[in-house]
């Protein structure tokens, strides 16, 4: 078994799905018109990948190699409609505000791409931790983009006003341009901060 | 009429690309040269009007009558990935200068979740076949018209000096941005 807490770290920095991977774009860019959408959005991916990756490590040992990927696909798909009935059952309003990307979970590469690469051939409580570890990776890179989309879009945070009226709101942030610039300028620094720690 | 402003409003309007984000994957991965976007592009037009045909008589004959909807995601990433096989295999027979085109581009079009998208967005929308299959078509030349004009810009950026930190991605996603403010412009289109 892999150290877990190696495992976490290496989802939530060294291979962070959104700045350092680059996948699982679409809802990345779509979502982060608030932080709490972008919350509520990784969590649920976070929900999914960890069990689809317990799950398909748990059966790793039965799937014929030849159709393993339609065989992901469908324990993804299980799962992500279990999440989908769970939050239009708990949480409507947060269903009714991602909307369409909840039944798109299952075609997020981020996911599909654990199961190929890691719970495919890791025991289950590593697999755990590798899902727990990217889907947090992936939910504070939404939130990081939510929070400044939202700040600079509709001057607040997390739902909550700060800045003062007569500050300009910038309505581009949180169309779609908007998430576009963020994103490209959040992996810029993260670029420069990669690239001075390994001067260092 | 009606089928004409669907027509317009999955080219334009609400551009998958451009407006709603799907096919983001695609979109930022082979548009590196025009001549693979237009493949791309070709593909995924090909696969997104067969799919919404497929989604929609499967929903409506299949799984409403047997009270299954709720199982329609489950139902529609098993059409979409059985139907790009078979599409694989066909065009492999019948066509092999086509097939040799299009080539790597058609397993990739599984995970381009605009085929999903439009799968479940017909369904959501209430719309006929008809409907169904103008708006998977449109929605599809939309995406080839975005990622054929991406991989247009992304061309001539190719060779400019740029400091390393904004090099790839990040100047793929500026340069996103831009275009995507142009495509806003459409959104002042009434129908």
């Amino acid at each position: 078994m892999n150290n877990p807490l190696k495992v976490l770290k290496n989802g939530l920095l060294d291979e962070n799905p959104t700045f350092v991977q680059v996948i699982g774009m679409c809802p990345t860019l779509a979502v982060t018109t608030s932080a709490i959408n972008a919350v509520g959005m990784g969590l649920s991916v976070t929900a999914v990948l960890t069990c689809s990756n317990l799950f398909i490590s748990l059966i790793r040992k039965f799937i014929p190699d030849e159709i393993r990927i339609p065989s992901f696909i469908v324990v993804i798909a299980t799962f992500v409609t279990i999440v989908q009935l769970v939050l239009k059952a708990f949480i409507p309003s947060l269903d009714a505000a991602l909307g369409l990307f909840i039944p798109l979970i299952v075609v997020n590469c981020l996911i599909l791409a654990r199961a190929e690469a890691y719970a495919s051939k890791n025991d289950p409580v590593s697999s755990i931790f590798d899902g727990i570890g990217m889907g947090l990776g992936f939910t504070c890179a939404l939130t990081c983009i939510g929070i400044v989309r939202e700040i600079l879009g509709s001057g607040a945070i997390f739902g909550v006003t700060i800045l003062p009226e007569m500050f300009p709101r910038t309505i581009t942030m949180i169309l779609p341009p908007g998430a576009f610039f963020t994103l490209a300028f959040l992996m810029i620094a993260v670029n420069k901060i990669r690239a001075s720690r390994a001067k260092a | 009429m009606n089928l004409l402003v669907i027509l317009i409003t999955a080219v334009f309007i609400n551009n998958y690309v451009m407006s709603q984000f799907l096919g983001i994957c695609p979109f930022l991965g082979v548009s590196k040269k025009v001549e693979t976007a237009a493949g791309m592009g070709v593909a995924v037009i090909f696969v997104m009007a067969l799919a919404s045909a497929a989604s929609w008589l499967v929903f409506n004959f299949i799984l409403v009558p047997l009270k299954l909807d709720y199982l329609y995601n489950i139902a529609f990433i098993l059409i979409i990935a059985s139907l790009v096989q078979f599409v694989e295999m066909f065009i492999k027979k019948s066509s092999p200068s086509l097939y040799q085109a299009l080539g790597v581009f058609l397993p990739l079009i599984t995970t381009n979740c605009a085929v999903l998208g439009v799968a479940v967005s017909n369904m959501q929308k209430g719309y006929n076949f008809i409907e169904a299959v103008v708006n998977g078509v449109g929605g599809a030349v939309g995406f080839a018209l975005a990622i054929i004009l991406f991989a247009g810009i992304r061309e001539r950026i190719a060779r400019n000096k740029i400091l390393p930190a904004v090099q790839g991605f990040p100047l793929a996603l500026i340069s996103a941005g831009l275009m995507s403010i142009a495509f806003l412009g459409f959104s002042g289109l009434s129908l």
